[in-house]
């Protein structure tokens, strides 16, 4: 019998609004901080003013004493429970205890010291003020270089270096190209540059909250996490609690960009105090809270050289990163920069190519996986050095990259850094993207304002991009010593009404996966999208799954869901067989319903429905059927997802003050089959507008005592609609060979495509007053600075 | 985050609330439209044992005429003074800085009064009073006072009012027939200004007659920029002429180095600002 | 403690409260209008705007003694007693103006309020008016959108109805 339907897809491509607004728009959301439990207890935590510091006396018993206060506990108090990292990269990696609640020493600002709880919220905060600490400042290194100078002071003083790892990746060596060394030495072309990834802070809207539940041996915790199927294996290993008695949930989760990635202390500590309390308690952050101890992303020094040929055809690159992994290991900290290694290559074809990667310690919060993720900053750095490597020739810098780019005709396409593109057009998604653009025009008008010398410059950026999206085939984590797998599982559930529920094992937080996995079961069961019920984030519903990041739910998770449905029809076939009297060889599957093959679809069939009745009555079944067609499927993935495109961007830089305004901005990206149009689109805005942010407005700052000087929204600039330009978004379609559905990852491709477009573009702007580099945030001081001929 | 706990009290009256802030002492805090008070509360940098909430207090709302000048009550919300038709045709220059103020709904709240008291220099309004030569009217125990605004501001988050006192008016001098502009410069459209440039301009002829020129954030109060302003009087209404007075805003200024700028940046842009300013509000193109 | 009198989405409560309650804590912890939420501790990022006596205001930044006697409409009052959304609602569902929704709330809150001050906003008055409520998620763009329909949709609702053109005909 066949089984996949030839006909259109209805639903996979249709601009679906969202099943999840219904209780976005009115208020009726499920978040963390809604959630109160009878008798339930809050906690508040006394942080660290101190980057380093010995903790000499950690008195709680004067806030025992405070009205409301039920109790109070310092690191001592509490089981020891170190907070876990699971991505181990090297063997020799320095791995240094993280305790969730500081017992000796702490080692950043923000850091957990103690934590007092009280019936309300108010009575806890008041009490924290008389929790008696004293502190013994020991030295503080923030700088990533200092950290790793002699006699530098040690974050850790017991491991005796700054300095968590250096992992390499060699072409030559893993046999994925020719050495670098040679590849340099006879290149016509050397550029080196330096290029500093600016420490970010996710920003997700919604604050972190967690709720820990004890009843009985039981626990349930509500967190605003992205991982709750990986919060609640390690809270199960962290606490010594057995995994079967801890059920946790993310319900709505508001945004999390990687910054919800995490086992927080603040999780553990609130589990912890449960537990030993025996009630339910309640911690959410405040946002000052949040932007000091929540983790950081990007923060890197990235040292590249590009050789090349003077036709611009790229012959080789190094790359040299030092990565700030702040003061411990957070869940992914080290593999962060990993992420980025086999991207620096890009979309390009060259022969030779060497990554080090040094992660150092400093006393600041940790970083951890940031929209992108390595990504970013690798496609970044790149981006950069081709523009630097087209100025250098005088070469167009769209000419240089199609120089140098993997051919439509050329794929799949093994790279110089070992991975395997199985598609993509960068020709098509460029073309596209100039067109859009008005890229000539724009040219054109450049070269008048250049010659006027008008007081407001043009500047055109371009980035040609690709990423590694899909996280990912199990056995490349493993190589890579990450402790985890990257396979994806749904469920199916038939009811008996014929309405359907999916449970998934991905975890969304605004990635509107009830709708488009709706749309997908829709199609592949052919029932109405509103009859499906998208299940997610509760471990107790959906008992297995890795959750989401790394666009990873589409592309991973897509294929589980689209494997179950294809099983639920195969144990349908045989009771629609019984039902129709006829051989299970004789059926098709088409439009939701078993027909005997060549009857004509005016024939009513036994649909899904029909069979889902059937089972449920059980009454009537063929010997040796199971009565349910219920189905599960876990897909692990054999190769990640390339989404790519051509993002291009033309801004106006006032030279007298330095101010830089988007002008225009055009995003072409090709994430293969679209599921839904407006989701894309929706992603790719947000996407854009994150990178733009990080290329012009964001930046978090320590002053060299290890203060973070950005630590409300009123120092961290987040943008608002004011500040930024409408983005004009379109695709171009190249399907994913190895996935059912043709898709690619979308969630963060924009965020990596955009921040090189914007610096491209200011730089371009300014190089003819001799600038080649600003220094991110491009603000309007940097780029003032950079025309007076001064550092930027 | 939750304030500290502390006492509230709501008077009808500006006597009352002379009176419970000068019996509270040093410790108590008058509550105006609350939008800078209640964040620092929030965050916990202050921790008052007593707000004095002037909201209940009638008289202090709205804006009229007395003579030659405009009589702006403290407790008049940013969102009233932007549709005020007295402001419009006699300070259009509180107006229009009045708008660059934070967003809609903090101008609903937020207080003409509050913004002064509250001193920031990094607000709009003060450097705004100054350049419009306004005369604050104060109420304390000892009954009312004029303090003007080159006085009024005296450091960083301070005045001249005294404890228990409470600022109850803002005087401003009508003025027909002047240009003016608010120049603002911030690094995103809810931050605070950088630098921002406060000018009046009346013109007579082809010649600037007289020029007021405040700056924001370039000292711990807000700053008359002196020197452009001598050199505007009587110059002629060219772009020239307005760049080479412009060339001395950051004189005697004291601007500080943050996150968001260093001191030699603000001396830029006081510069830059102050040509862009004098030049919209004299109606002159100075490209 | 003083006692406070709120409307809140058309019901009266009386409250005592303790002077230093934030307008969204009361709204959120006393009278389980959670639909509103907290982002911020600096009045910056909009996700707790309501209207008071009509405007939009950060609730996050108002005591709710200042609060006593308004009338407050939060994002659970706004669509009609039927379930109809509001257009700015329904705008936002239609445009795909949200995503995680965590500022949601506020975002619509504050667009209600700019459209009752300016029926007609150009795209740049509309990011304009809403640069006190931060999104991290969208990208405002579908935002504008939203606000842009909803406008549109609110002004056809309010006009009038047009008596049929001559040589028109149904």
């Amino acid at each position: 019998m066949t089984v996949t339907d030839e006909r259109p897809a209805a639903e996979v491509g249709a601009a679906r609004r969202r099943k999840e607004d219904a209780r976005l728009i009115t208020g009726r959301t499920m978040w963390t901080e809604n959630v109160a439990l009878p008798g339930m207890l809050h906690l508040a935590i006394l942080r660290s003013p101190m980057a380093h510091a010995r903790l000499v006396r950690v008195d709680t018993a004067p806030a025992l004493r405070e009205p409301g206060v039920v109790a109070a506990f310092s690191g001592r108090d509490l089981p020891a429970m170190g907070l876990p990292c699971a991505w181990p990269v090297t063997e020799d990696m320095v791995h240094p205890d993280h305790p969730a609640l500081a017992v000796d020493e702490v080692r950043h600002v923000g850091e957990p010291v103690a934590v007092v709880v009280a019936r309300d919220r108010a009575s806890a905060v008041d009490a924290l003020a008389a929790v008696d600490v004293e502190y013994e400042p020991l030295p503080v290194v923030t700088d990533m270089e200092q950290a790793l100078a002699d006699g530098a002071p040690l974050v850790h003083r017991d491991k005796g270096t700054n300095k968590s790892y250096t992992w390499v990746f060699d072409s030559a060596a893993a046999g994925t190209g020719g050495s670098t060394e040679e590849a340099f030495a006879n290149a016509p072309v050397v550029l080196r540059r330096r290029y500093v990834q600016q420490r970010l802070i996710p920003s997700f809207m919604e604050p972190r909250s967690v709720v820990a539940d004890p009843t009985g041996d039981q626990y349930t915790v509500w967190s605003a996490t992205q991982i709750p199927h990986i919060l609640r294996f390690l809270l199960s290993v962290v606490t010594g609690t057995p995994e079967h008695k801890v059920r946790v949930v993310a319900p709505d989760v508001g945004g999390g960009f990687g910054g919800k990635l995490q086992v927080t202390p603040e999780e553990v500590i609130a589990f912890a105090v449960a537990q030993k309390l025996g009630k339910p308690v309640k911690y959410t952050e405040t946002r000052s809270d949040s932007l000091l101890s929540a983790h950081h992303g990007r923060d890197q020094i990235q040292d590249i050289e590009l050789a090349a040929d003077r036709d611009g055809k790229v012959l080789g690159l190094r790359v040299k990163l030092l990565a700030n992994m702040g003061a411990y290991l957070g869940l992914v900290t080290p593999g962060v920069p990993l992420l980025g290694a086999f991207m620096y290559n890009a979309i390009y074809k060259f022969p030779a190519y060497r990554f080090e990667c040094t992660g150092v310690f400093t006393n600041t919060t940790i970083t951890d996986a940031y929209r992108g993720a390595g990504r970013p900053e690798a496609t970044y750095a790149i981006e950069r050095i081709m523009d630097e490597l087209a100025a250098e020739l005088g070469l167009d810098p769209v000419e240089v990259r199609r120089r140098n780019w993997i051919g439509h005709d050329e794929f799949p396409f093994t790279t110089v850094a070992g991975l395997t593109y199985d598609s993509g057009n960068y020709e098509a998604a460029t073309e596209k993207a100039l067109s859009l653009f008005g890229y000539d025009a724009l040219r054109e008008e450049q070269k008048r304002r250049r010659e006027s010398r008008d007081r407001v410059q043009l500047g055109i950026g371009v980035s040609t991009y690709t990423e590694m999206c899909g996280l990912a085939p199990s056995r490349v984590l493993g190589s890579l010593r990450y402790g985890a797998g990257g396979w994806e599982t749904a469920s199916v559930r038939m009811l008996p009404t014929g309405k359907v529920e999916v449970v998934t094992g991905t975890s969304p937080h605004g990635q509107s996966h009830e709708t488009a996995w709706s749309q997908i079961v829709a199609d592949q069961l052919g029932v109405a999208f509103e009859d499906v019920e998208v299940l997610h984030g509760d471990t107790r519903t959906s008992h297995k799954g890795l959750d989401t990041y790394g666009s990873r739910s589409l592309a991973v998770g897509g294929i589980a869901l689209v494997n179950a449905c294809q099983k639920v029809i195969e144990k349908a076939k045989p009771v629609a067989a019984h039902l129709l009297e006829c051989d299970v060889n004789d059926l098709e599957f088409r439009g939701g319903a078993f027909r005997v093959r060549g009857t004509p679809t005016e024939e009513p069939g036994k649909t899904l429905a029909d069979c889902a009745l059937a089972v449920f009555a059980a009454h009537d079944l063929p010997d040796g059927v199971e009565p349910s067609l219920d189905a599960d499927a876990t897909f692990d993935p054999e190769n990640f997802s390339f989404p790519h495109g051509t993002h291009l961007c033309a801004v106006e830089v006032d030279t007298e003050t330095g101010r830089v305004s988007i002008r225009s901005y055009v995003a072409v990206d090709d994430v293969g089959r679209v599921v839904n149009p407006l989701i894309v689109e929706g992603q790719v805005h947000g996407g854009v507008v994150q990178g733009i942010a990080q290329a012009l407005f964001e930046e978090a700052v320590y002053d060299a005592d290890g203060n973070l000087l950005t630590g409300t929204f009123v120092d961290y600039t987040l943008p608002s609609a004011a500040d930024l330009p409408d983005v004009v978004s379109d695709r171009t379609e190249t399907p994913a060979p190895g996935h059912p559905l043709g898709t690619k990852g979308v969630g963060e491709a924009g965020t990596i495509a955009s921040t090189p477009a914007v610096v491209n573009a200011v730089v371009d702007a300014l190089r003819p007053y001799g600038v080649n580099d600003i220094r991110m945030p491009c603000t309007p001081e940097r780029v003032w600075r950079a025309l007076q001929g001064g550092a930027s | 985050m939750i304030p500290s706990a502390f006492d509230y009290a709501r008077p009808s009256t500006v006597q009352e609330a002379v009176r419970i802030l000068s019996e509270a002492g040093e410790d108590a805090k008058v509550l105006a439209g609350g939008q800078s008070l209640i964040p620092v509360l929030r965050l916990r940098l202050a921790a008052p044992s007593l707000l004095v909430d002037l909201g209940g207090i009638a008289e202090l709302r709205g804006v009229s005429e007395s003579g030659d000048e405009l009589v702006i009550g403290a407790m008049t919300r940013h969102a009233d003074i932007l549709r005020d038709p007295l402001v419009a045709r006699y300070a259009p220059l509180l107006a229009q800085a009045t708008a660059t103020v934070a967003d809609r709904q903090v101008r609903h709240l937020g207080t003409i009064g509050g913004s002064l008291s509250h001193a920031d220099p990094a607000g709009d309004l003060p450097s705004v009073s100054l350049a419009l030569d306004a005369v604050m009217t104060i109420a304390g125990p000892a009954g009312e006072r004029s303090v003007p605004a080159s006085e009024f501001f005296v450091d960083y988050l301070t005045t001249a009012m005294q404890p228990g006192e409470v600022l109850v008016a803002v005087r401003v001098p009508k003025r027909e027939g002047w240009g003016t502009h608010y120049e603002k410069f911030n690094r995103v459209a809810q931050a605070w200004a950088l630098v921002g440039v406060a000018a009046a301009v009346r013109r007579e002829n082809g010649s600037i007659a007289e020029a007021r020129v405040a700056l924001t954030n370039m000292g711990t109060t807000p700053l008359r920029a002196t020197a452009v302003e001598q050199a505007l009087a009587g110059a002629l209404a060219s772009a020239d002429a307005i760049a080479s007075a412009a060339a001395s805003a950051a004189e005697g200024t004291s601007p500080s180095s943050d996150v968001s700028a260093s001191a030699e940046y603000r001396t830029h842009l006081a510069k830059v600002l102050t040509r862009r300013a004098v030049a919209a509000a004299g109606g002159i193109d100075a490209a | 403690m003083p006692r406070i009198s709120l409307t809140v989405d058309g019901v009266r409560y009386d409250d005592d409260v303790e002077p230093r309650t934030l307008l969204v804590h009361h709204l959120r912890e006393r009278l389980g209008k959670v639909g509103t939420v907290v982002g911020c501790d600096t009045s910056n990022c909009g996700a707790c705007t309501v209207l008071m006596s009509g405007e939009a205001v950060k609730s996050c930044t108002v005591l709710a003694v200042q609060a006593d006697g308004a009338d407050i409409t939060t994002v659970e009052g706004l669509a009609g007693p039927d379930g109809k959304l509001h257009p700015v609602q329904q705008a936002f569902h239609d445009r795909h103006a949200l995503q995680c929704g965590f500022c949601t709330p506020g975002m619509i809150m504050a667009a209600v309020d700019l459209l009752a001050e300016n029926p007609d906003p150009t795209d740049e008055e509309i990011r304009e008016g809403l640069e006190g409520n931060l999104c991290r998620c969208t990208g405002y763009q579908n935002i504008v959108r939203a606000v842009r329909d909803a406008a549109a949709a609110m002004r056809s609702a309010a006009a009038p109805q047009e008596s049929v053109p001559i040589g028109g005909g149904a």
